[in-house]
């Protein structure tokens, strides 16, 4: 993989990694419906808060306004966007199709995923695509970028398209040992940034990223720690029973409830601030300590249907305000 | 071998509609071997409808027949004289058997009384696992015999994804994660080497994706007599 200082796509997100900053990016879930009004306000709550946000693509297989028509929104609202892709619903025609149109309605981030089993969403009928994973589809994105070329190696006549290429890395599933050689698999097939699987487990993160390390991974790719805020005491518990790739430790739980555990039932609202608060909480010495690690290089913060989580974590932790970038 | 599940009576019933006299065709080979198309199959089943449609108050002249193999033209020459007799056909044969006799039966209906599922082996009594897709481009040797295109549920070549848990897939508890495997095997054998290295996109269309796929061995065509 060529290590070229120059910028790859001149998105932002790019911009600060390489100026050294320690980066925020956000997420954004789009709407189930065909208007535009909820992206927007969104992207509003989201403004200033973070470095570019992550627009999700039918994520847990729900079908949801696509991720590149929500991007445009974003972008008209002044949050620079970060298109993600599944490899789940399309095959690579659609793919690259879908991906010149984003570039020319000014999208610059793109992040490469394999994508839920449709089975976990509300389409379990229909047929997967799955031609290329999420490795392949990387590198199909860095062919067309650095070599101007299609996936079928004709030559791209009009502009190439050009994202800075991300990749999602999960440190806690398995197998755990493969997990580092995987990113480097990643970095090798073109990954520019990692965005890693919401880390609840700080010990076994550093154990993780001490591996990367001895590799030498850090210094070839930009990782962002994945963090979000608890909600509930039952989210805690869903995330960490129900959910596949997630470990949660049972501390988290307890921290949870022991936040509600002073207030009567009855004062619903008082509890769900109680609870909101000890999630920002939590998320908030997570950063400090991710801070600390060698080789994380920014945050990405997963506040899931509550968006103004986004700007409260970052505030209490001291990334405000984001800085200001050059030409 | 080809792995096939009875459709149920229910189905069947309905495939069978105003039909008069029925013939149910069992197949010998793969699916008797898993007990869903085979003699006994047969004979049960035929027994089954002749019973329900009585009960129904609609009785209708079901009898069965055995084919050894219903995807080969020189067994299924026999059953000539006996289809003639007959308004509709259950086939209990996998899809290729059905397609077979209404090649070589283009008069009769005939309707499928089976689910061909899939291509597999009976990793126990009882338990018939799917093995293969038939992707036309054999990769098992860089997987070190773990087909991720019939076993991954995402058909990944660069796996595994992030849903892999305690060597289960996402999609169901009961589901092995064919990467775990994969990367069992190539550790065990010292070849991990395989699984690092980068496996590029997959000509798909060799698979089912290009259109229906035929063979011609020129080597083994019938010579006509003017050739000799």
């Amino acid at each position: 993989m060529s290590e070229t200082n120059g910028l790859k796509s001149g998105s932002r997100l790019e911009k600060l990694l390489r100026a050294g900053h320690f980066v925020v990016t956000g997420e954004l879930g789009p709407p189930q419906g065909a208007g535009g009004d909820e992206i927007r306000e969104k992207a509003r709550l989201l403004k200033g808060k973070c470095d570019a946000a992550n627009i999700t693509d039918n994520q847990t297989a729900i079908v949801r306004m696509s991720s590149i028509g929500s991007g445009v929104l974003c972008l008209q609202e002044g949050v620079e966007p970060i298109i993600q892709m599944t490899c789940r619903d399309r095959n690579r025609l659609a793919m690259q199709a879908d991906l010149m149109a984003a570039h020319a309605l000014g999208m610059r981030n793109l992040l490469c995923l394999t994508g839920d089993h449709q089975s976990f969403g509300n389409h379990p009928t229909a047929k997967n695509v799955h031609d290329l994973d999420s490795l392949q589809l990387m590198d199909m994105m860095v062919k067309m970028r650095d070599d101007k070329v299609f996936a079928c190696g004709d030559a791209i006549k009009g502009e190439e398209p050009r994202f800075f290429i991300g990749a999602a890395a999960n440190p806690f599933a398995d197998p755990f040992d493969f997990r580092p050689y995987r990113l480097a698999k990643k970095i090798a097939a073109g990954a520019d940034f990692i965005q890693t699987q919401l880390i609840y487990n700080m010990e076994k993160f550093e154990e993780y990223m001490r591996r990367v390390r001895e590799m030498g991974l850090h210094e070839k790719v930009f990782i962002l720690a994945g963090i979000g805020p608890l909600k509930t005491p039952g989210m805690a518990r869903y995330m960490r029973d129900k959910v596949p790739g997630m470990d949660v430790p049972d501390v988290h739980v307890e921290r949870m409830l022991a936040a509600g555990r002073d207030i009567p039932k009855e004062e619903k609202k008082a509890r769900r601030d109680a609870y909101r608060a000890e999630g920002v909480a939590i998320t908030v010495e997570q950063i400090e300590h991710l801070r600390q690690i060698e080789g994380v290089a920014g945050v990405h913060i997963m506040s899931i249907e509550w968006e103004e989580g986004v700007g409260i974590i970052a505030e209490r932790a001291g990334l405000l305000p984001r800085p200001e970038v050059g030409a | 071998m080809i792995v096939g599940e009875q459709k149920p009576l229910q189905e069947i019933k309905e495939l069978i509609g105003d039909g008069k006299k029925v013939l149910v065709a069992g197949c010998g080979t793969c699916v008797a071997v898993c007990f869903a198309g085979g003699e006994r199959e047969a004979e049960i089943l035929t027994s089954a409808l002749n019973l329900s449609f009585q009960v129904d108050g609609q009785p209708k002249d079901i009898e069965e027949i055995m084919v050894q193999r219903q995807c080969e033209w020189e067994y299924v020459e026999p059953l000539a004289d006996k289809i003639v007799e007959h308004d509709v056909v259950v086939s209990l044969a996998c899809g290729i058997g059905v397609q077979t006799l209404v090649e070589r039966f283009p008069d009769t209906w005939i309707v499928p009384g089976l689910n061909t599922t899939f291509l597999g082996m009976p990793q126990e009594q009882g338990i018939w696992v799917e093995r293969c897709q038939a992707c036309g481009n054999c990769i098992l040797a860089v997987t070190g015999g773990i087909c991720p295109v019939a076993r991954c549920s995402k058909q990944l070549l660069n796996g595994p994804c992030g849903g892999s848990q305690n060597g289960i897939c996402e999609v169901d508890p009961d589901m092995e994660c064919a990467w775990q495997l994969v990367y069992d095997r190539l550790s065990r054998m010292g070849r991990l080497d395989l699984m690092v290295a980068f496996q590029p996109a997959k000509d798909w269309s060799v698979s089912r994706d290009g259109g229906p796929r035929k063979i011609v061995r020129k080597d083994l065509l019938m010579l006509g007599e003017a050739e000799y």
